[in-house]
C-alpha cells in the first residue's frame, strides 16, 4: 500500500504541489490527469524518491520516504517508473538493457536474468528484437521494453509517466494494450495520462488535478458521467472533444 | 610525518629575488601582449582567407593553421630560435645570433604565429555562426566582398567570438612560461633562477603561480568589460 | 642533407620512445581520473563540488611547465629522496590533464537527459552502479572525437618533461643539435614527425564526429 499524507514540495520559492492525499491499495490502478504543469509528473517522482518533497510523508508499505533510515535503492526496487521517452540505455541491447538491473542488484546468475528477460519480452510481444539496439526499433517498441525492463524487477508497484504521449497515434494501442493486460493482471498501478479510454477500461480511481492540487476523485464511472468542479468539467470537454 | 624541510616563503619578496619576479612580471607581460598582438592580426588575416571565394588562398591558411597545431609549441620555438637563423644562409645566420635579447624577438614571433592558428579557427567559427541571409544582404548592396568583410562581417565575427578568445589570451600568456627554454627571463625562469640560487624551489613556484592565478583573473575581468561594452543587443549566447 | 639525422636515428628514436611511453601513462591515469573528476564537477554534493572545482580552475590557470617544475620540487620533499624525472613527469601530466579530461567527461555527462539516469535509478541501481554502467560508457561513446584531440595535445604537451631533464625526444634532438649544430635538419625532423602524428590522429578524431553525427544513435 502506499499512502500520500499531506505532501507539499516547493521548487525554491515555486509551489508545485499542494496537499497531496491518497491512498493506493494494493491491485489497484490509479490514473492521474490534468493540464500540464500541474505537478503530476513530480508527484510520481516523491513516491519512489527520486525527488524530495518538504511537508508531509509518503509511506510505501510502512516505510516513510522522508525517514533518512529508508534505504531508497531497495525501495525502488519494488517500484517500477516508466517513462514518457522511454529512456532505454542507447548503448545496450534490448536485452541487457532488461537484464543489467536484474544482474546488478538482485544478483541473478546470467541464465537466470536472461530466461526472464525473453519471458518479459514474449509478454509485451517483441521476444525477435533481444539483441537489437534501441535505435532500431519504433517509439511502441522501445516503450514496450522499457515496461519489460521495469517488470524484470519483479516490482509490487508500476507507475507510468505519460507512456504514451511520445508516441505516433498508430502505436499507442500496443503499449496500451500491455497495460491493460497488467492491470487486469492484478498489478497495482499509477499511471499520468491523458488516454480516457485507457482509464474507463482499467482505473479504479481517477484524480484530476492541477496547479499542484487534486480537484477531484472519482471512480470511473462517475468521473466521467458527472464531474462536480468547474475546472474538472472544463479540462475533460478539451479533451474528449 | 617530519618533512625534512624550511619552508622560507622570504624567497619570494626578500631581494634579490622579489625584483627578479617583477622584472619576470614585466616581460611575461610583454611577450603576452606583444604576442597576442602580433596572434590577432595575423590570426585574422589567415582566418579570412579560409573562408575566400579563391580555392589556393583557402588551401594556404588551412596549410597553415594545420601546421601550427600538430607541431608542439617548445618544438616550434626551438626551430625559431636555433634553426631560424640558419636558413638565413651561414654569414647572415651568425649575424642574426649576435642580436642581444634575439630570445625575447624570437618567443614574441613563435608565440605569435602559434597562436594566429588558433586565432583563425576561431574567426571560422565566428564567420559560419553569422547566418548565410547576412552576407547575402550585404553584398545584394553592392559591396565587394572585401569591403564587407572589412566593414560588416569581420567586426561581427570578433564580437560574437570573444569569448573563445578570451581563453586564448589566457593560454597566450601561460605558453610565455616556455619561453624560458630559450633564456627569456619571465616569471617561471625567474622561479626556477631563485631556485637555483636558494634551493627552495618550492615555495618560488607556488609564488609563480599565484602570480599566474592572478594574471588570469584580471585577463578575464578585462575582457569581460570588453565584452559588455561591445555587446551586441538581441543576440542569443550570452 | 639529412644524414645527421640518420647518424643518429637510433638516438633520437629512443628518446621519441619516451615521448610514446609518457603519452600513454599520462593518458591512462589523465582519462581515469578525468571520470572521476567530470562526476565530482556535477556532484550535487558541495563537499565533492567544491574541492573538485577548485582543483580544475586551479590548474587550468597556471603553465603545464610551472606544474612540472612543481611536482619535481615537491615529491622529493614528502617521498624524503629525489625523484626520477619519469615519474616525477607522469604524476604532473595525470593530474594537469585530468582537469582538461574532466570537463570533456563533464559534459558528456551534462548531455545525457535526467530522466535515463532516473530510469537507471527506478530499476534499483545505486549511484555507482549507475554512473559505471551508464552515465561512463555513454559519456565516453559521445565525448570520443573530443577526446581524441585532447590526447593529441597531451602528447604534444610531453615535449615540456624536456625542463625536468627527461631524454625524450625533444631534448635528445636538442643534444644531439649541441654537438653538431644542423638545427633546421634536427628541428625540422621532430617538427615534422610530430606533425605526421597529430595530422592523423586529428583525421581520425574527425573521422569518429563524422561517424557519430551521422548515426546519431547516442
Amino acid at each position: 500500500m502506499i499512502e500520500i499524507n499531506g505532501v507539499s514540495k516547493w521548487f525554491g520559492d515555486f509551489q508545485v504541489l499542494t496537499d497531496i492525499n491518497e491512498i493506493i491499495h494494493k491491485g489497484q490502478t490509479v490514473v492521474i490527469c490534468g493540464p500540464s504543469g500541474s505537478g503530476k509528473s513530480t508527484l510520481l517522482r516523491c513516491v519512489n524518491g527520486l525527488e524530495p518533497y518538504q511537508k508531509g510523508e509518503i509511506l510505501v508499505d510502512g516505510s516513510s520516504l522522508s525517514d533518512p533510515k529508508t534505504n531508497l535503492y531497495q525501495l525502488r526496487r519494488k517500484i517500477g517508473m516508466v517513462f514518457q521517452r522511454f529512456e532505454l540505455y542507447p548503448h545496450m541491447t534490448v536485452l541487457r538493457n532488461i537484464c543489467l538491473a536484474p544482474l546488478k542488484v538482485l544478483k541473478k546468475s546470467r541464465r537466470e536474468a536472461e530466461q526472464k528477460a525473453m519471458e518479459l519480452l514474449v509478454r509485451v510481444g517483441i521476444p525477435e528484437k533481444a539483441q537489437e539496439y534501441p535505435a532500431n526499433l519504433s517509439g511502441g517498441q522501445q516503450q514496450r521494453v522499457a515496461i519489460a525492463r521495469s517488470l524484470a524487477m519483479e516490482p509490487d508497484y508500476m507507475m507510468f509517466d505519460e507512456p504514451t504521449s511520445a508516441l505516433d497515434p498508430e502505436m499507442i494501442n500496443e503499449v496500451l494494450e500491455v497495460m491493460i493486460d497488467l492491470a487486469k493482471e492484478g498489478m497495482t498501478m499509477l499511471v499520468v495520462t491523458h488516454e480516457m479510454g485507457f482509464a474507463r477500461e482499467v482505473a479504479d480511481e481517477i484524480i484530476f488535478m492541477d496547479e499542484g492540487r487534486i480537484i477531484e476523485r472519482g471512480t470511473g464511472q462517475e468521473f466521467f458521467a458527472n464531474p462536480k468542479s468547474e475546472r474538472t468539467k472544463r479540462f475533460l470537454s478539451q479533451i474528449l472533444a | 610525518m617530519g618533512l625534512a624541510y624550511n619552508f622560507d616563503w622570504g624567497v619570494l619578496w626578500r631581494q634579490p629575488y622579489g625584483t627578479w619576479l617583477l622584472q619576470g612580471i614585466w616581460l611575461t607581460l610583454k611577450i603576452g601582449f606583444l604576442g597576442w598582438i602580433i596572434a590577432l592580426f595575423t590570426g585574422i588575416v589567415i582566418g579570412t582567407l579560409r573562408v575566400t571565394p579563391w580555392r589556393w588562398l583557402r588551401f594556404l591558411a588551412a596549410a597553415y593553421t594545420e601546421v601550427f597545431r600538430n607541431i608542439p609549441f617548445l618544438v616550434q620555438l626551438f626551430f625559431w630560435y636555433y634553426a631560424g637563423p640558419m636558413i638565413f644562409g651561414q654569414y647572415l645566420g651568425r649575424q642574426i645570433n649576435q642580436i642581444t635579447g634575439l630570445n625575447f624577438y624570437v618567443a614574441i614571433f613563435a608565440l605569435g604565429l602559434y597562436t594566429a592558428s588558433r586565432v583563425a579557427e576561431h574567426m571560422r567559427a565566428g564567420f559560419a555562426s553569422i547566418g548565410r541571409d547576412q552576407y547575402q544582404a550585404v553584398l545584394s548592396t553592392g559591396m565587394t566582398h572585401a569591403q564587407m568583410y572589412r566593414h560588416v562581417i569581420i567586426p561581427y565575427a570578433l564580437r560574437i567570438i570573444i569569448p573563445p578568445l578570451t581563453t586564448e589570451f589566457l593560454t597566450i600568456f601561460k605558453n610565455s612560461s616556455i619561453a624560458m627554454t630559450i633564456g627569456v627571463a619571465e616569471i617561471t625562469f625567474m622561479s626556477y633562477r631563485i631556485d637555483a640560487d636558494t634551493f627552495h624551489g618550492l615555495e618560488a613556484t607556488t609564488g609563480a603561480m599565484a602570480i599566474y592565478l592572478l594574471l588570469g583573473l584580471t585577463v578575464v575581468k578585462l575582457m569581460n568589460m570588453l565584452e559588455a561594452r561591445f555587446k551586441i543587443p538581441g543576440l542569443i549566447g550570452r | 642533407m639529412f644524414d645527421v639525422v640518420a647518424r643518429n636515428i637510433n638516438f633520437l628514436m629512443g628518446g621519441f620512445l619516451v615521448t610514446l611511453k609518457l603519452t600513454a601513462f599520462a593518458l591512462g591515469g589523465g582519462i581515469i581520473l578525468g571520470m572521476l573528476v567530470g562526476l565530482g564537477r556535477i556532484s550535487r554534493n558541495a563537499w565533492v563540488y567544491q574541492p573538485v572545482t577548485l582543483y580544475v580552475n586551479f590548474i587550468r590557470n597556471v603553465p603545464l611547465i610551472l606544474v612540472i617544475f612543481w611536482f619535481y620540487f615537491v615529491m622529493p620533499i614528502i617521498a624524503g629522496r629525489p625523484l626520477n624525472p619519469f615519474l616525477s613527469a607522469v604524476i604532473s601530466f595525470i593530474i594537469f590533464e585530468a582537469t582538461y579530461f574532466g570537463e570533456i567527461f563533464r559534459a558528456g555527462y551534462q548531455s545525457i537527459s535526467r530522466d535515463l539516469i532516473n530510469a537507471a535509478y527506478s530499476t534499483g541501481l545505486t549511484y555507482g552502479q549507475t554512473a559505471r554502467f551508464i552515465l561512463v560508457p555513454i559519456a565516453f561513446r559521445r565525448m570520443l572525437p573530443s577526446m581524441i584531440t585532447q590526447s593529441i595535445v597531451t602528447f604534444q604537451d610531453t615535449s615540456l618533461a624536456f625542463v625536468i631533464g627527461l631524454q625524450e625526444f625533444v631534448r635528445r634532438t636538442s643534444i644531439v643539435d649541441n654537438l653538431e649544430v644542423r638545427s633546421i635538419q634536427l628541428f625540422g625532423f621532430v617538427a615534422v614527425v610530430f606533425f605526421i602524428f597529430c595530422f592523423i590522429g586529428s583525421k581520425i578524431s574527425r573521422h569518429f564526429e563524422e561517424k557519430g553525427r551521422r548515426a546519431n544513435i547516442l
